[in-house]
């Protein structure tokens, strides 16, 4: 399946969707870029951080809500189209929910368990208890309300066609991220045969039920890195909070590396990979699951 | 030879890396604390480990320079690699001996601000968010934020605690309101080193960098600043501290 299959299929407007789960690496933005050009609708965004890439969806009028517990460019500091939406309205109002990172895992884990809330200690004293309704303090706990995704969205090192994903690296909260959600679509580096993915159970990261969609997207989560396959393009992230600094500047960026750009073996085609490819591997020993 | 000639950051990196005892678990964070990490990994404490809460954790700092706690070399030789609902395990635990927290706003009881400018509902600044600031803050045996020293940064209340130091100051607020960490312990800015009291509080003048005066650290802070009876003037970077801190960041990414 290609993204703009799933995401067609997948992520209609309106939808709720965790992207980002690992924090700084595996960020999906082949997915997100796709979901710009569908020019989807009254997204709620769910994810820790956001390396840029809510940023983008936001000044693009994807997005209606962002549950969230930091928005920006972390390479850069501020988020220029997130400022502007939440101080000015532009292109839209948006609705933020202000979340800790810990707390968005949390409410993600309630969501997997099918609990209504979690309690926890985290939160105590800071004023996102006054700003976001679904965080309570109660007994002196405090209790962070589920939160359901209706997708997540994960790129991964590699996948076969069933589902199975295998992903290294730190994970963030990539596996409560994809426990809670409805459905999961992956993006992969590399499609593979379940002889690999089955070699190794313990390193497949969600359950194949979960899985609706497996998009074979090398280069799919650059700028972000990819352990063993992508270093991070730092100099794509300065150039791109150098010219989301203006709403203008931020269109003209937008056009250039999303709208113009009909997929991402475009998009590649567009950037000097070499620099960016991990050039020595670093392979772990092979672990026995013998008997049989 | 001694090296005299050092920028502000090396400064407050060398600043934050003494914070570091050896033996600590340390809940690294972003920029200059990462190099903070791997100074002190490499000078005074040796057993020291670091804990980033994408998931990893980690003994040596990184071979080669991390502009993100997720760039690839932070994972190669990791003495773990996990989920971040893990690491939070750990620190709620108390596990965590010292946290490291960026800020845009810290006020006078070591309340940090990255979330609003201004009212929430309509602010002058919508900043990114806590991140792991607020856990790390509630949850850490003892923080320490870095920032540069401006008067609009260092004010007397800030407009929205994402990150509580000790609340509004009174005394024993943090375990009235059932936080588990001890608090800030130290504002490490451009100009100068802020403490607190042992049972918290008001933040006071503790050192004074190497070639700025207690009346220009007074002028670009929000509140009637008072100062240590041994105030200080801060030690200055080793040659140790600077020749790994200029390992780490080679082209002065974060550190000229």
């Amino acid at each position: 399946m290609t993204i703009r299959d799933a995401v067609e299929r997948f992520v209609p407007d309106g939808s709720s969707v965790v992207m980002g789960a690992c924090l700084e690496p595996l960020i999906p933005f082949a997915a997100g870029h796709e979901l710009i050009r569908q020019r989807r609708r009254d997204l709620t965004l769910i994810g820790p951080i956001s390396d840029s890439l809510f940023d983008q969806l936001v000044g693009a009028g994807c997005v209606a809500r962002i549950v969230a517990a930091w928005v920006g460019n972390v390479s850069e500091g501020l988020g220029h189209c997130y400022r502007r939406a939440v101080e000015k309205g532009i292109p839209r109002r948006i609705e933020v929910r202000d979340h800790s990172n810990f707390s968005v895992s949390l409410a993600l884990w309630a969501a997997a368990w099918n609990v209504p809330y979690l309690p926890t200690v985290t939160l105590l004293g800071s004023d996102i208890l006054r700003t976001n309704p679904t965080i309570e303090r109660v007994d002196g706990l405090v209790h962070v309300q589920a939160v359901k995704p209706d997708v997540a969205i994960l790129h991964v090192q590699r996948a076969d066609a069933a589902g199975r994903a295998h992903a290294w690296g730190p994970m963030g909260l990539a596996e409560e991220a994809g426990l809670a959600a409805a459905r999961v679509i992956l993006t992969a580096e590399e499609l593979v045969g379940d002889e690999v993915t089955l070699s190794d159970p313990n390193r497949i990261l969600l359950p194949e039920t979960k899985v609706v969609a497996v998009v074979h997207e090398p280069g799919g989560a650059h700028p972000s890195p990819v352990q063993g396959h992508w270093r991070r393009d730092h100099a794509f992230y300065r150039d791109y909070a150098e010219r989301s600094r203006s709403e203008d500047g931020f269109n003209q960026w937008l056009t250039e590396w999303v709208l113009a750009v009909p997929d991402r073996e475009a998009y590649l085609a567009r950037l000097d990979l070499d620099p960016l490819r991990v050039q020595q591997p670093r392979l772990s020993v092979p672990v026995d699951y013998g008997d049989n | 030879m001694a090296i005299t000639s050092y920028t502000a950051q090396e400064l407050m990196v060398a600043v934050a890396a003494r914070e570091i005892s050896d033996g600590d678990l340390v809940f690294v964070g972003m920029r200059l604390p990462i190099l903070a990490f791997g100074v002190a990994r490499n000078t005074h404490a040796p057993s020291a480990r670091g804990l980033f809460e994408l998931g990893l954790m980690r003994d040596q700092p990184a071979a080669s320079f991390l502009a993100t706690m997720g760039d690839p070399p932070n994972v190669v030789s990791a003495l773990w690699a996990t989920r971040m609902s893990n690491t939070m395990a750990l620190m709620a635990q108390g596990e965590v001996d010292l946290g490291f927290i960026g800020g845009a706003e810290v006020d006078r009881f070591g309340n940090l601000n990255t979330s609003y400018v201004g009212d929430p509902s309509r602010p002058a600044v919508k900043l990114p968010g806590s991140g792991g600031g607020a856990d790390i803050a509630i949850l850490s045996r003892r923080w320490v934020t870095l920032m540069s020293h401006e008067k609009r940064r260092l004010v007397d209340r800030v407009s929205f605690v994402t990150s509580p130091g000790y609340g509004d100051g009174s005394p024993g607020w943090r375990r009235r309101n059932g936080l588990h960490g001890g608090g800030p312990a130290a504002v490490v800015t451009t100009k100068c080193v802020l403490r607190f009291p042992p049972d918290g509080g008001e933040a006071y003048l503790a050192s004074v960098h190497p070639g700025v005066s207690e009346e220009e650290v007074r002028a670009e802070t929000g509140w009637s600043l008072k100062s240590a009876p041994d105030l200080a003037q801060t030690p200055a970077p080793s040659d140790a501290e600077l020749s790994w801190i200029r390992r780490l960041d080679p082209d002065g990414h974060w550190t000229q």
